[in-house]
């Protein structure tokens, strides 16, 4: 495996970063071009921006703004939010994108997966899963963005990821909606689970508190990515020092 | 420096271009087989599938075109594994300017596919502006054969090229329009080369 990697998720709304806690209540956290930058030089490996409110708001994502990241940051960054179509996803790329991810428009017409790994190669295509614990069992939510339009798709986490990576996506973060900006952890045996299912690189998101919570993801759940928002944004895990705890831990990072 | 990229009507052009006018440099894209064969250096960029970027060069007549520059050429990605005879991807004839062929990833448990992420190179040849330990960015289903031309390479599974260089042609498997400071150090060699 190279590298794993340490992955800020910055939620946009209306060209800003915001942050909300289980998806509601945003607060501003501030401006994107500056967020970007910060997050490069402290040693992030890669960037998520989710423009939150897209895809319950049925528009894309604006890829005014993908533009100013792309003019100022030299490491990769994804992309998600109501990309539903083959060109929407193709002006994400050609704006400086090196990844798009799919979410609510790929549970609407999953024949978009095949669509996008076809043009742009599977490399370009993420599959983001917002992932509900009920009865026992791990189910898949749509439109998250908006509490009010958030509602069941009746479809188990596994078996959608299992759909999803045959069609083609060449990466799954996978969000477990419980832990989401609650700091208790990430949902370890969930995420092996998923790392099992897919032969794709797996990314953990929803419930970074601590250092030994991103060991756990990466030793534990077998993740290629751990995602987290409000650790970094609060400034509560410095991402150097992270890297330094993880090395420490016996896990390759970048430095 | 008139630098032109070349439009294999694939995505992700928009990076590439973004990286290089980070050094004040303005490239042209185009599929213009004459501003091709005038231009200073030439980026051969690729994200996409070999068989759909092989279609579009050949619907373009720019097989020939490429395979007689004499400027230095960097491939990146897609555009490197096209230098190569073959690729397993939709079973495609490439340009043939370097030996070898372009194989499949097959994942195992602790190594999905697509290799994704930053990756520690072994760098043969430092003239490419890379040193051993360099850490820098995949994102690649297909890998293209170890050879007498790989001047870097990476782990995964099995030594897989990161750089190579025949003659004036350089490739990177690696993407180094998004591999921080190493990525700009090699595209910096390649512009004063």
């Amino acid at each position: 495996m190279p590298a794993r990697r340490i992955i800020p998720c910055l939620d946009v709304k209306d060209g800003r970063v915001v942050k909300g806690i289980q998806f509601r209540d945003h607060r501003d956290v501030g401006d994107i071009v500056e967020s970007a930058m910060r997050y490069r030089e402290e040693g992030a490996d890669e960037l998520v921006f989710y423009d939150i409110a897209a895809s319950a708001e049925r528009r894309s994502l604006d890829p005014e703004w993908v533009r100013r990241i792309a003019r100022v940051i030299d490491i990769p960054f994804a992309v998600a939010g109501g990309v539903r179509t083959r060109d929407q996803a193709a002006a994400c790329l050609d704006a400086g994108a090196d990844k798009v991810s799919i979410n609510s428009p790929a549970l609407e017409r999953p024949a978009l997966i095949e669509e996008l790994a076809r043009d742009f190669g599977s490399q370009c295509v993420v599959l983001g899963v917002d992932s509900f614990e009920a009865d026992g069992d791990y189910w898949v939510k749509q439109y998250t963005g908006s509490p009010d339009a958030t509602r069941d798709t009746g479809r188990r986490t596994l078996d959608w990821v299992k759909e999803a990576t045959d069609r083609g996506v060449g990466e799954v973060v996978l969000n477990c909606m419980r832990r989401d900006g609650v700091r208790t952890g990430y949902d370890l045996a969930h995420t092996r689970a998923v790392v099992q299912t897919a032969s794709v690189p797996v990314i953990a998101s929803g419930g970074a508190g601590a250092p030994e919570h991103f060991r756990d993801a990466f030793v534990e759940a077998g993740a290629s990515g751990a995602l987290a928002a409000t650790v970094f944004h609060d400034r509560l895990i410095p991402i150097p020092d992270l890297k330094e705890y993880l090395a420490a831990c016996g896990i390759e990072m970048r430095r | 420096m008139n630098l032109v990229i070349v439009d294999v009507g694939c995505g992700n052009i928009g990076s590439v271009g973004i990286a290089f006018e980070r050094f004040g440099l303005s490239p042209r894209i185009t599929g213009d087989g004459e501003a091709i064969s005038t231009a200073d250096k030439v980026i051969l960029p690729g994200v996409g599938a070999a068989g759909y970027a092989m279609g579009e060069i050949a619907r373009r007549g720019l097989a020939p075109v490429l395979r007689a520059l004499r400027q230095p050429v960097l491939g990146i990605c897609l555009g490197m594994q096209i230098l190569f005879e073959h690729s397993e991807e939709e079973d495609t004839a490439c340009l043939g300017i370097i030996p070898g062929a372009v194989r499949r990833l097959d994942p195992a448990p602790g190594r999905p596919v697509p290799h994704m992420g930053w990756s520690r190179l072994q760098v043969r040849d430092e003239e490419i502006g890379l040193r051993s330990g360099d850490y820098v960015y995949f994102a690649h289903s297909f890998a293209c054969d170890e050879g007498a031309a790989t001047v870097a390479s990476a782990d995964y599974g099995r030594e897989i090229p990161a750089a190579v260089r025949a003659g004036n042609f350089l490739g990177a498997q690696f993407h180094p329009e998004r591999s921080g400071e190493a990525g700009a150090r090699f595209l910096e060699s390649f512009l004063d080369a």
